[in-house]
Parts: structure tokens; sequence; C-alpha cells
């Protein structure tokens, strides 16, 4: 009788693990669909994507061949790399000079303008772009990669989040330095910066898929196509692309989004434990 | 680095120090560092202080400003109107459409990716082998920016060719024309934006299941609850701050959403995807009616300026200021 019930239970278990794992595979293929049909047809002739039949066996390289041929892809990727690791350097360096200020540094109305800051991470860019439009325009800007850079150097998001991993540093550290003699800076460059490395990455991380993935800035400012960054890119080529070549779009598709996958597949159990330390607990 | 601040004992110098100083100087030193403190404050913020001014604060108070204006078509205000603007559009047909389609969309893309990012998360949860092969398929989303989101869904969604309509047809049905007809281009946006939304949704819920203590989940199976008991008594209220964090996250960034509509819809049909922020971009730089748009600018941020608020609100309960 013990026998059986153990028999039992064991069957049990392996009828529930194999349902949960046709679980998994179920929404794992929902959640990958897009992205292997994207592959899978950017190597089929468009003729056939036209028709819809997908099961083709002509399987070659010619969309990708065409992509790096006939447009600008690798100038656009390459556009975005610049302006994207610029503002993500920038970014993380005046957002913690900032941060460091607040939290280091006594001056008269700090915290009446930490709180101003903090009412700045209420204000949607995307609701001021006339403006800065203008603004941008006055300074001569346009149509340069200035000016996908320098709106975005800094922002109250990341001296705020910045803000909230430096008062972690012990105050015995700063007594200590103090002590020491350490001036500011180096206090902020050898003990600071140091210390709160994740929350760093982490901003950095956030900067940089920030300035990667900016749609309407770009498509407002630059006109050019040598400075125009990767999504304006492709929206570029989809639009102008009026037969539907579907083959090298995705194709350009692939070549734009296949490193990014790479880069979070490596990054990925870093990117975890930052995001489980950065304490959204 | 840190090795080097010899922290506990602060009164003996350590001569392979640079920055070491004798201890009777450590009062003028520190008082002197005390002084330097306004210096180092306009230094350190003066950059952000700048920036944030002229990229931030100045934009919305002009942006108001021009609201109360009538414009010309350079985007100079011409005539005073006070809150005529504002009057104009909470009476307009039009606009009072996009709010509408506006709340739909965020509701429909906020509780999906929700609803999604748990379901995710929690089989994610699972110990099972090969589990990790999982985890990383459903994080992959991250990587995918919105163009590519939207080329990869147009395609799905091509009336003729497109996979969906192929599989429609396959069970029988009719083709549906996704992107024109208003109500599916809602469906198709909602659809292509809570699948570019899932990878960091889940990513953040799975943080926050993973960090609910153990322990809880002996008890109750002490107790004998049942796994449906436990995750509406246990798992739910210890990960509902989360919940809420996502949940704003997600519905502030639904609000901004432009590139997904400029791509998939511009809009149409007949306005059924006119989104807030598709609107002021249309409104001023392809109509040149600088007033409306700044109009509406106003409006949307007071929206995302509330949600914003209600969010530190309660973020206040639990990060220290």
């Amino acid at each position: 009788m013990e026998n059986v019930s153990v028999q039992q239970a064991q069957r049990q278990r392996r009828l529930g693990n194999s349902l949960k794992y046709f679980g998994l595979v179920l929404l794992a293929l929902i959640v990958i669909f897009p992205f292997v049909l994207g592959l899978w047809t950017s190597f089929l002739p468009s003729m056939d994507i036209a028709k819809g039949s997908y099961w083709s066996t002509h399987l070659s390289l010619n969309n990708y061949v065409a992509a790096f041929t006939k447009t600008k892809i690798l100038r656009y990727l390459f556009n975005s790399l610049v302006i994207s690791t610029l503002v993500m350097i920038a970014h993380v360096f005046f957002c913690s000079l900032a941060a460091y200020a607040f939290v280091f540094l006594k001056f008269k109305y700090r915290d009446a303008l930490f709180y101003i800051v903090l009412a700045t991470m209420m204000l949607p860019f995307e609701a001021e772009v006339i403006p800065n439009f203008t603004t941008v325009r006055q300074l001569g800007l346009l149509n340069h990669y200035a000016v996908m850079i320098i709106p975005f150097l800094t922002s109250a998001f990341g001296i705020f989040m910045l803000r909230q991993a430096f008062l972690q540093i012990p105050a015995d550290l700063k007594a200590a330095a103090d002590v020491e003699g350490l001036s500011h800076w180096q206090f902020y460059w050898q003990v600071t910066l140091p210390y709160s490395k994740i929350s760093l990455v982490t901003l950095a991380a956030y900067s940089f898929l920030g300035s990667w993935n900016q749609y309407l800035w770009p498509m407002l400012t630059t006109f050019s196509d040598h400075l125009r960054p990767v999504q304006d890119g492709l929206r570029q080529l989809q639009s102008e692309e009026t037969f539907n070549d579907w083959g090298m779009i995705q194709a350009s598709a692939a070549i734009v989004v296949v490193p990014t996958l790479i880069v979070l597949l490596i990054g990925q159990h870093y990117f975890k434990s930052g995001l489980n330390a950065g304490a959204v607990k | 680095m840190l090795e080097s601040l010899p922290s506990t004992k602060p009164q003996q110098p350590t001569n392979h120090h640079p920055f070491t100083k004798q201890s009777t100087t450590t009062k003028v030193a520190s008082f002197e560092l005390r002084k330097n403190d306004k210096y180092y404050a306009w230094l350190f913020l003066g950059p952000s202080l700048l920036l944030l001014g002229v990229f931030v604060f100045y934009p919305m108070l002009r942006t108001f400003y021009l609201s109360l204006f009538l414009t010309n078509n350079f985007g100079q205000p011409t005539v005073f109107v006070g809150v005529q603007n504002y009057l104009n559009l909470l009476k307009s047909a039009p606009y009072l459409a996009s709010l509408r389609a506006t709340v739909t969309y965020v509701v429909g893309v906020a509780v999906l990716t929700l609803v999604l990012g748990l379901l995710l998360a929690a089989m994610a949860n699972q110990k099972l082998r090969g589990i990790g092969f999982f985890r990383t398929i459903f994080t992959a989303t991250m990587g995918v920016s919105v163009s590519v989101s939207a080329i990869f869904w147009l395609f799905m969604f091509n009336p003729t060719t497109g996979v969906l309509n192929q599989i429609v047809m396959f069970f029988g049905g009719q083709p549906i024309a996704w992107l024109t007809k208003p109500g599916w281009a809602m469906v198709a946006v909602i659809v292509t934006s809570v699948w570019m939304h899932l990878g960091f949704t889940f990513l953040l819920f799975f943080g926050a299941l993973q960090s609910v203590p153990k322990s809880l989940y002996d008890a109750a199976d002490v107790g004998g609850a049942s796994a449906w008991y436990q995750f509406w008594h246990i798992t739910l209220p210890m990960i509902s701050p989360t919940m809420f964090f996502v949940g704003v996250v997600t519905l502030i960034s639904a609000f901004k959403s432009f590139g997904l509509i400029d791509l998939m819809t511009a809009g149409g049909p007949t306005d059924a995807t006119n989104l807030l922020v598709y609107r002021i971009y249309k409104d001023a730089f392809m109509n040149g009616n600088y007033a409306q748009a700044s109009t509406e600018s106003i409006i949307l941020a007071v929206i995302i300026a509330v949600i914003t608020l209600v969010q530190f609100k309660l973020l206040a309960k639990r990060v220290t200021y």
C-alpha cells in the first residue's frame, strides 16, 4: 500500500511538472514568436513573403547584403552608438556630481533646490518639445549630434537615484576623509563613485537605453541621413520602402536588434542583481 | 581605494597615502573644507541646474505661457486669450475623442502588462530543470526598441500576408483589417506596446518574487494552505509595492507613447489611435497650431504630474528622503 501511494505521488508530480513545462513553453513561444518570425523572414526572398508563403526553402543572405549596401543602416547604428555612449558617460557624470552636492555639501537653499530638482521629475519631455525645438534652433544645434546629446546630459531622475545611493555611504567614511584632508573632488572620485558602483552601472544602462530608444526628438531635430540615429533610420527605411520589401526591412531590424540582444544576454546576470540591489522591494 | 582610508584609526598618519596630513592640521583642514562647500556646490550643481533650467523649467513655463495666447506660424504669441484655449479644447469633440482613446490605450496597456508580467514571473519562479532558459527568453523584449517592435508587429498584422490573419483564416475566420479598422487598430497598438513592455515588467516582478522570504511559504505549507491561498495571502501582499511601482511606470510610459503610433497607425484610422503626444506633434509641427499644441502639452503634463505625485506619496513610505 505504501508503495502505491508513493508511486501515485510521483506520477502526480511528473504530471504537474509536464503541465508546468507546457505552460512555460507556450508563454516562451508567444514572447519570442515575433523575433523568430522576423529573423526567419529576413532570410527569405521578398517575393515569397509578398505571397505570404513563409515555408520557403530559398534561404539566403541577400536581404542582409541589400540592407548593408542599399541602406545606411550601418551608419545609423554608428550614430546611435556614438550618441548613446556620450550621453551615458556625461549623464552619469553630471548626475553624480549633483547628487554629491546634495548629500555631502552644506550650502544655502540646499533642500529647497533639491525639491525643485525633484519636481522636474514630474515634467514629461514630450510636453516640452515646442519650446525646446525653438531653443535648439536658436542655439544653432539643429541637425547636429549635439542636439541629441546636450538636452540629456543630466536628469532629475538620475540625480535622485544617485542621491539615494550616496546616502548609503557611512558617515564615518566622510569623517575619516575630512580628517585625512581629502578634498571634495578626491572624496567624490576615490570613495563615492567606487562605493556606489552598482547604482552607477544601473543608471548608465538606463541612460544608454534611453538615448538609444529616443524617437521623437531626433525625428524633429535631425534631417541628414548621415546623422540619423537608428530608430529614426528604421522609420526612414520603413516609410521609403513603398514596395514593401519586407525581407530587407526585417534584415535591417535584425541588424539593429541582434547586438542589443547579445549585450542583454551577456549583461543579464549582472543586470538582474543590479536591479534587485536597486531595492524595489 | 576604500582600503587605503584608515577609517578606524584616523589619528594615525599613514605615509603611503598621498593625502595624509598631520593630525594637528585636521581641524584647520576640515574648517577650510566647510568654507569651500559653497564653491564646490556651484561647481558640482551648476551644470545640472543650468541644463534643467534651460531644457525642463524654462520650456514648461514657456509652454504654459504660449497656451494662454494665440500664436502665429512661427510659434510666436500674438493675442492674449487667457484660458480660452483650454475651454476650446475641452469642448472640442476630436480632442475629447483623443483623450478617451488615450485612456483606453493606457489602461489596456497597463493592466495587460501587469497581468502578463506577473504570470511570466510566477511561472519562471519555479524550481525546474532548465528554468534559466525560460527566464532569459522572458527578458528578451527588453532589448527591443520601439522601431523594431513596430516592424515585427506591422509584419504580423499585415492584412493580406500577415501571419495573424493566416491563423485567423486557418481557423475559418474572416481576415481582420488590423490597423485600418478603428477598434482593431487600437487592439494592435495595445498588443504591440504590451509585448514591448513585457521584458522589463517580468524582470521587476521576478526580482520581487525572489525576495519574498521563503519562510513565509514554509509556514503556510505546514498550516496546509493551498498554492492559490498562498498566492493571494502571501505573494500578492508582499509584492504589492512592486506592482504599484510597475503599474505607475507603465502608465506614464504609455501616456508618452509616440513612436509606436507614428510607425504603426500615424494616429489613424480616422484618429482612432491619435493619442495625446501624437496629437501634440501633429498640431505643432504639421499644422503649425502652436497655441493649441501648447495647451495640449500642459494638460498632458498635469496628468503625468498627478500620477507621479501619487507615486511619490506612496514611495515616500518606503524611501527615506
